[in-house]
């Protein structure tokens, strides 16, 4: 490893096994105040519905017991808190504190959605102006905070679309999606009731306008595009893309995965997007939390306005809030209740925090991946030389010669105690490293980074093998993904485990996996 | 701006070296005329006080002060502060979805134990690491019925929570699933009856709740074997967990779909939950969402992964079981602490006391005159009172003593206008419960 190499992480290793395995009969770790009413026997309630004796296989623990394991396993994770977190397309900003607590305030977390309306009005409001700052955020004439998540707003975007195209009297077959797009896209639009076609990107990984003029046949329902692609570069024709679709009566939907590129630079309402997603769990900083919970509002011109889901924010006389769920066109509901309102008041808590400044974080973002691009250009394979803004995609074609695909560049970038990249996607690039740094880098960290990746570099040179191996300073080695999915195991079963599963049985074949080559801070 | 890690040096020494002579030429692939010019018009920038102070302001505007009795798929229950001390650790709460197992260990290892820990719960073989909420749970669960059985044609009883047959009819406008309701009995459970004369052998999936929405428990095992007689699949949609610790567990449905909301989440005016989805082995890779899975490392070590991916939309796209991508995760993971917590004996209590006091208050209501409990099938912590006039002028007089009434049922249920269900669960107090008996046999005596 390069002697310039300052970071050094050592995962904690702790032999902590499932809670399960931990459990005793006769321990608890919460007290319930006593019962203030006569007790009932549940038996005699219940009848043949009763379950007596409790759940079996429930744990049996203590408090300090619980907090002892949760806190061990948490140690296993790498953490946005630990470092730069460079998964392309997730946007992995700092997720801050304030977020937390206000989402945690009694009169917040404590509020039932049947409550009374007039009881809500604080909610509701929250509500209210996190619609208004996303709206000019986007540009867009109207929105929707329902969806859960981004591939439910992808969904309610498609359904608008077929809506309207529906209410002029066809809502058509297919969707014209790129080869660059993320899975959820054909994923959705086949739950949309709609056919996917593919389209190819031209050499320089922007969308093929000449063929797309072609494609865009009265059968096509609408186009959806990532911007900036999922290569990290604007498509510069959007506003033609957009002319093109219109002329044919179909709509322009753009999956705003990438909304780190664009925030106080450029609104895709401008650009002549007609409906477009937002995660709030990646622009908007509310916590990944291991895979969510997230958010996915759905903005719009106006013309769909009629068949938003339900239910729908609006504004009474003398400024009083309310919720409406009877809509005639509306495409209906999508969850029950209404939206994941503790994510929406992270993010509004998050927009609060920069008011207009929110620019500086899409340009700090935006000079991060040039300055990686800037610095690793030569050492790893750039496909595709256009500008890249939040993201830079390399490729591993360099490191292949030696036998090193990304995935192992990927592992061995734990080692210097960095989350790796995105590997593998989007799929035009074979062997793609993905990198997005996001804003919540400093300078320092994106040099640490480029040391490191450099250092790979020289690695995978001089002792590929090093690199095939890695990581070596984990908890656990390369698993077997192959046998997990063979044999699933998907729940603790003590008749299928070992003794002692957590030491190890044999050493590792490999020559130089050595432990843990992993230099101290100086 | 204080989340920026940069001062205006080193960014100008970042441009220099990247050979920018200024931040715009970075968005010189943007055409000119497209570029902002003008700051965006958003409120702040506000200090973590003033940010503070906002919430807290729009916190006072809402219910605090006034006692629920209101359930209706969310609950009000106990909650340790242990649970969010664990999930507010950055460790958890600042990770992505953990596809790079070497450093998600902590991760998968917990979401394992969610998938144990929810099969226990349900009876069934085998959980997923999450859905959005109940209601997308069980209508995914509808369309992992549709995949198995290649059927078309799906009944759902009337008494499965109308938002969730609402969402039901969303998904299923497009994909040319035919769902049809099945009206209860007068005892509050599904009719049996109608049930049989429904059931062809094009039917795919039976849908029942239980507890039902209003409140009543279903009979399982006997409408699985109804269900099994047509070769269709059985969903059982469950919106309060915590019964689980007193009734015995769906074991005979196909598929559970489960609203996590009750093991330690708070209501949080309607999200962010956590559906669940649990079934037999067979149907795995019929399953929507994401699995962790047990294997070993390199050098023999047990470890987790995230496995069966071939069903994800980041594999399969067009042709995956579902578009769920990001799910609840660290609602997952809450649960999983939340019961742990519990334990068996705590579960088993919470649900003892659930009874209890949901028994104590149908008493205390029911002396009032006028007042009758609606249906007679066994029932948790929710049942449905009929009242001798309009439930919503009722509620209005309940307002005034500073309660929130019982969920009004006439708007979703046309032929239940005098009716309500009431929500009583272990933080109901005793002093509550005769606080509301009062309120309304006051409000029941007012001339109309």
């Amino acid at each position: 490893m390069n002697r310039r190499i300052k970071k050094a992480f050592r995962h904690t290793s702790q032999n902590e096994g499932l809670i399960f395995e931990k459990s005793s009969a006769g321990k608890r770790a919460f007290e319930l105040p006593p019962l203030d009413v006569p007790e009932i026997d549940p038996a005699e309630a219940l009848g043949e519905n009763h379950r007596s004796g409790g759940v079996a296989g429930f744990p049996e623990v203590s408090e300090i017991e619980v907090i002892r394991h949760f806190t061990r396993i948490s140690t296993w994770n790498y953490a946005i808190d630990y470092g730069m977190y460079p998964l392309g397309s997730c946007t992995m900003k700092y997720n801050p504190r304030v977020n937390e607590f206000v989402a945690r305030l009694e009169g917040i977390a404590t509020e039932h959605p049947y409550q009374p309306q007039e009881l809500s009005q604080g909610c509701l409001r929250i509500l209210r102006l996190l619609e208004q700052c996303l709206l000019e955020i986007t540009g867009m004439d109207t929105i929707t905070l329902q969806p859960a998540a981004g591939a439910q707003g992808e969904l309610t975007g498609l359904l608008l679309i077929r809506a309207y195209l529906q209410k002029q009297g066809n809502p058509r077959k297919k969707v014209l999606i790129p080869d660059s797009a993320h899975g959820t896209n054909p994923a959705t639009a086949v739950i949309a009731g709609y056919e996917v076609e593919n389209i190819k990107s031209e050499s320089h990984g922007q969308i093929d306008v000449e063929k797309l003029r072609e494609l865009v046949t009265p059968d096509v329902a609408a186009l959806m595009i990532t911007n900036p692609s999922t290569l990290g570069i604007f498509e510069q024709r959007i506003p033609e893309i957009a002319q093109i679709l219109h002329a044919k009566g179909a709509l322009l939907y753009m999956d705003g995965a990438n909304m780190n590129a664009l925030a106080g630079i450029t609104r895709p309402g401008d650009l002549g997007v007609d409906v477009m997603h937002l995660n709030l769990h990646k622009t908007f900083s509310t916590p990944h939390g291991g895979g969510g919970p997230g958010a996915g509002p759905v903005a719009m011109k106006k013309i769909l306005e009629p068949f938003r889901p339900v239910p729908v924010l609006v504004e009474k006389e003398g400024g009083r809030l309310a919720m409406e769920s009877v809509r005639p066109d509306s495409i209906g509901r999508l969850k029950a209740f209404s939206g994941n309102f503790g994510v929406l008041v992270r993010a509004l808590a998050y927009i609060l925090a920069y008011g207009p400044g929110i620019r500086q974080a899409t340009e700090d973002a935006v000079l991060n991946a040039n300055y990686i691009r800037k610095n690793l250009e030569g050492v790893y394979d750039l496909p595709y030389s256009l500008p890249s803004m939040h993201e830079v995609v390399f490729s591993d074609a360099h490191q292949k010669k030696n036998g090193v695909s990304t995935m192992d560049i990927a592992k061995r970038l734990i080692d210097y105690g960095f989350h790796p990249y995105t590997t593998a996607f989007p799929l035009i690039v074979p062997g793609a490293l993905m990198i997005e740094p996001t804003e919540s880098e400093s300078k320092e960290e994106c040099d640490l980074f480029i040391d490191a990746m450099r250092s790979i570099a020289e690695e995978a040179a001089s002792n590929p093998d090093l690199v095939k191996t890695a990581p070596h300073s984990t908890r656990v080695r390369r698993l077997d993904e192959v046998g997990a999915a063979r044999k699933p195991i998907l729940r603790w079963d003590p008749s299928r485990q070992e003794a002692d599963p957590n030491s190890p049985k044999h050493k590792a074949k490999h020559k130089n996996a050595e432990p843990a080559p992993v230099i101290p801070t100086a | 701006m204080r989340y920026l890690p940069k001062s205006p040096a080193e960014r100008e020494e970042m441009l220099s070296a990247i050979g920018a002579e200024s931040i715009d030429e970075l968005f010189a692939s943007i055409p000119e005329r497209f570029r902002l010019r003008e700051a965006l018009k958003l409120p702040g920038p506000l200090s973590e006080t003033e940010i503070i102070k906002y919430f807290s302001d729009r916190a006072g505007e809402n219910s605090v002060g006034y006692t629920s009795f209101r359930g209706a798929g969310v609950y009000n229950h106990l909650r340790s502060v242990v649970t969010d001390t664990i999930i507010q650790r950055g460790e958890f709460l600042t990770s992505y979805t953990p596809y790079q197992a070497e450093i998600s260990q902590g991760t998968l290892q917990a979401i394992f134990e969610f998938q144990t820990l929810m099969c226990q719960l349900t009876g069934q073989e085998v959980a997923n690491a999450s859905m959005w909420d109940g209601s997308t749970a069980t209508t995914e669960a509808v369309l992992m019925a549709e995949r198995i059985t290649g059927r078309r044609r799906v009944l759902v009883a009337h008494s499965l929570h109308p938002e969730y047959r609402d969402v039901l009819r969303t998904y299923a406008k497009n994909s040319g699933l035919q769902v049809e309701d099945l009206p209860f009995s007068k005892s509050g459970t599904l009719d049996h009856q109608a049930l049989r004369s429904a059931l062809r052998d094009d039917v795919a999936a039976v849908v029942v709740q239980s507890p039902n929405f209003f409140g009543c428990i279903e009979g399982v095992p006997a409408l699985a074997e109804i269900v099994h007689g047509a070769q269709a699949l059985l969903v059982v949609a469950i919106t309060e967990g915590v019964s689980l610790g007193a009734l015995r567990p769906p074991s005979e449905a196909d598929i559970v779909a489960m609203e996590g909301q009750s093991f330690g989440l708070p209501p949080s005016y309607g999200g962010p939950f956590v559906g669940v989805i649990a079934a037999r082995e067979k149907f795995v890779r019929q399953m929507p969402g994401r699995l962790a899975g047990q294997t070993t490392d390199l050098e023999g070590r047990r470890g987790f992964v995230l496995t069966l991916a071939t069903r994800e939309q980041h594999i399969r796209r067009e042709k995956a079981t579902s578009n769920i991508c990001t799910n609840q995760a660290l609602c997952a993971l809450a649960a999983t602490v939340h019961l742990t917590l519990l334990g068996k004996e705590g579960l088993r209590e919470t649900a003892q006391q659930n009874l209890s006091k949901a028994r104590f208050a149908l008493n205390e209501l029911t002396k009032i005159p006028g007042v009758r409990r609606a249906f007679d099938a066994p029932f948790f912590n929710e049942f449905t009172l009929e009242f001798p006039r309009s439930v919503k002028i009722l509620n209005a007089e309940l307002l005034r003593e500073k309660i929130v009434g019982p969920f009004v049922l006439g708007t979703s249920y046309p032929e239940l206008t005098k009716h309500a269900l009431m929500c009583v669960t272990e933080t109901t107090t005793r002093a509550d419960i005769e606080k509301l008996a009062g309120a309304v046999g006051r409000a029941l005596q007012q001339p109309l």
